[in-house]
């Protein structure tokens, strides 16, 4: 159980986290979204001590981080896979781990096994190492204490499909035996095949949580018909918002019972009426962070 | 009173996620660590080998170079004294430097919020490589004066005694803290090694070259020059003037930067 109140954190006038607050519940993966700069990796530096909040409190299980005995043994950590001694080797950064919290020796093989790396690969040094394969450090290092939660920024970058996948239902069995994970990406699709729940954050606020059903369903409905333009003029005269799309397809907020009235009313026959799905999040997700995200500037 | 009152059964905590007792790591495990993260690299093991090199090689050429008058343990463990008076302060340096560099400090000090521990650990697994390889020097030495002599044929000479030993430990203890401090304030491997030989090397030499210039200067030096104030420790000569020299300078050069040093870590934000 990971409890943010408040979080805040001020560099000057700038303000990099606002008045955060989100719960990551146990036997559920909670997916951290939002653009580059929106301030998920200083929400999590925050949480796990390395960087002071102004304001605000973030706690594991009921306790503040700083005041866990031993961390490693509570809260996994992974925050940037590249921030390891480059000149040792993948087992040694690993036994290093292992001796601070004081765990038996076999831990480490163990987790080796566990992460995908073989022999040959842990005995090279770390300089040598992909991205990937740091990852797969990275996330051994956060395993090996057998925390109950986990705290991950990024852990998909620079993994290939198969680690990709690899990653999620590692994810998907930890959250399901009762461990909390909380994990963040500004990659929707990344986020949306594993997370349970949502929070997403841009400009420093969080713009919209919940479960992803919850986010998903509030949506809207994509509708196709040979007459688009009048189908528009009725949704708009009914007080719904239109979206015009391709092939004559309409995307708007009101729900596909909603849409199904006003376009019986106004005689249009539909040749699909759906749900927005997957993609309609996406929408949500540029829509809800348009005003933090850099490219919004310029679009 | 005899009746045996049995130990209160602690209560299972409160917390759904304690569900098995997490003591506090122990500091003696955290000095383990990082008595192990000074060698486990290339860079560090061939430092750490440095040191054992170093007193064979100062030792060897004593033996081969210096007249048979000049064979006397003093010429021993000065040879030796030189290469471990620039490696020990080395060692403390990477050991704070390496961490920000390197920026092993994200899983360090996840590892062990209290920065602070973090800190003493390494001061102790600093101060435990210092003690240990001045010992092996010492024996090294002691090995480098009965060989000398035994092949020159002259007598053997002990000319260091017991305290003047133990003021040149202390002396390179004072050499490694220098590199502490500077690792603490500057956190960047090369800056903090520059910055070492720059306040070692160059500043003394400045320092006498304004001493000899300026009269005013001249009194002045031995109260703010940390590298004069050693090197009373090296020669043996402590007077009681030599011990507040030592201590005025070592406020000003080492004890003021460390206070300084240690809350910047303790607050910065770790990248």
């Amino acid at each position: 159980m990971i409890e943010v109140e408040d979080l805040t954190k001020s560099y000057g006038r700038v303000t990099a986290v606002d008045h955060v607050s989100f719960t990551a519940a146990p036997g559920r993966v909670t997916g951290f979204l939002g653009p580059n700069g929106a301030g998920k990796s200083t929400t999590m530096r925050m949480m796990v001590g390395l960087t002071r909040a102004t304001s605000g409190t973030a706690t594991v299980s009921g306790r503040r981080f700083a005041d866990l005995p031993n961390p490693g043994r509570e809260v996994g950590v992974l925050l940037d896979a590249s921030a390891q001694h480059a000149g040792r080797t993948g087992r040694e950064i690993l036994t290093v781990a292992q001796r601070t919290m004081g765990l038996p020796a076999g831990h480490v093989d163990a987790m080796l096994a566990r992460v995908g790396l073989t022999d040959d690969e842990a005995e090279r040094r770390v300089r040598h190492y992909s991205l990937g394969m740091r990852q797969r450090l990275g996330i051994a290092t956060a395993l090996v204490g057998e925390p109950e939660v986990l705290v991950l920024d990024e852990p998909a970058n620079g993994l290939d499909p198969a680690g990709i996948r690899w990653m999620r239902d590692l994810l998907r069995d930890y959250a399901d035996q009762g461990g909390t994970v909380l994990l963040s990406s500004h990659l929707l699709h990344e986020i949306e095949v594993v997370a349970d729940d949502l929070v997403v954050i841009g400009n420093g606020r969080i713009v919209a949580q919940g479960t992803k059903a919850e986010l998903l369903s509030g949506v809207g409905t994509v509708v196709r018909s040979g007459q688009p333009a009048v189908l528009a003029n009725a949704l708009a005269d009914a007080g719904a918002s239109v979206t015009t799309g391709q092939n004559g397809a309409l995307t708007t907020d009101a729900d596909p019972e909603r849409v199904g009235a006003i376009a019986l009313s106004a005689g249009v026959a539909l040749s699909e009426l759906r749900a927005a799905d997957g993609d309609g999040l996406e929408e949500m997700f540029l829509a809800l962070t348009a005003d933090s995200q850099r490219e919004g500037a310029a679009a | 009173m005899t009746a045996v009152i049995d130990t209160p059964v602690t209560t299972p905590p409160a917390v759904a996620g304690a569900r098995r007792t997490v003591s506090r790591v122990p500091l003696g495990r955290l000095v383990g660590v990082e008595l192990r993260k000074m060698f486990d690299t290339r860079a560090g093991f061939w430092l750490m080998a440095s040191i054992g090199i170093a007193n064979l090689l100062a030792t060897a050429s004593v033996i081969a170079f210096a007249p048979e008058k000049a064979q006397t343990y003093d010429s021993f463990a000065a040879a030796i004294g030189f290469p471990m008076a620039v490696i020990l302060p080395m060692v403390a340096v990477l050991a704070v430097t390496g961490e920000f560099s390197q920026r092993t400090g994200l899983t360090t000090f996840t590892l062990v919020p209290h920065r602070g521990r973090v800190l003493v650990a390494k001061a102790l697994a600093s101060l435990t490589v210092a003690v240990v390889s001045m010992l092996l020097a010492f024996a090294v030495g002691a090995l480098g004066n009965l060989v000398g002599t035994a092949i020159s044929g002259a007598g053997t000479v002990w000319d260091i005694s017991f305290l003047h030993a133990v003021y040149i430990v202390l002396g390179n203890v004072v050499g490694l803290t220098l590199g502490f401090t500077l690792g603490l304030v500057i956190r960047n491997s090369p800056g903090a090694i520059v910055g070492y030989f720059v306040i070692s090397l160059v500043l003394p030499t400045v320092l006498s070259l304004l001493a000899g210039l300026q009269s005013w200067f001249k009194d002045l030096q031995p109260w703010v020059d940390l590298n004069y104030a050693q090197g009373a420790l090296f020669n043996g000569t402590m007077t009681s003037t030599a011990w507040a020299h030592l201590a005025v300078t070592g406020l000003l050069w080492l004890v003021v930067p460390i206070v300084v040093g240690v809350r910047m870590v303790l607050r910065s934000e770790i990248k």
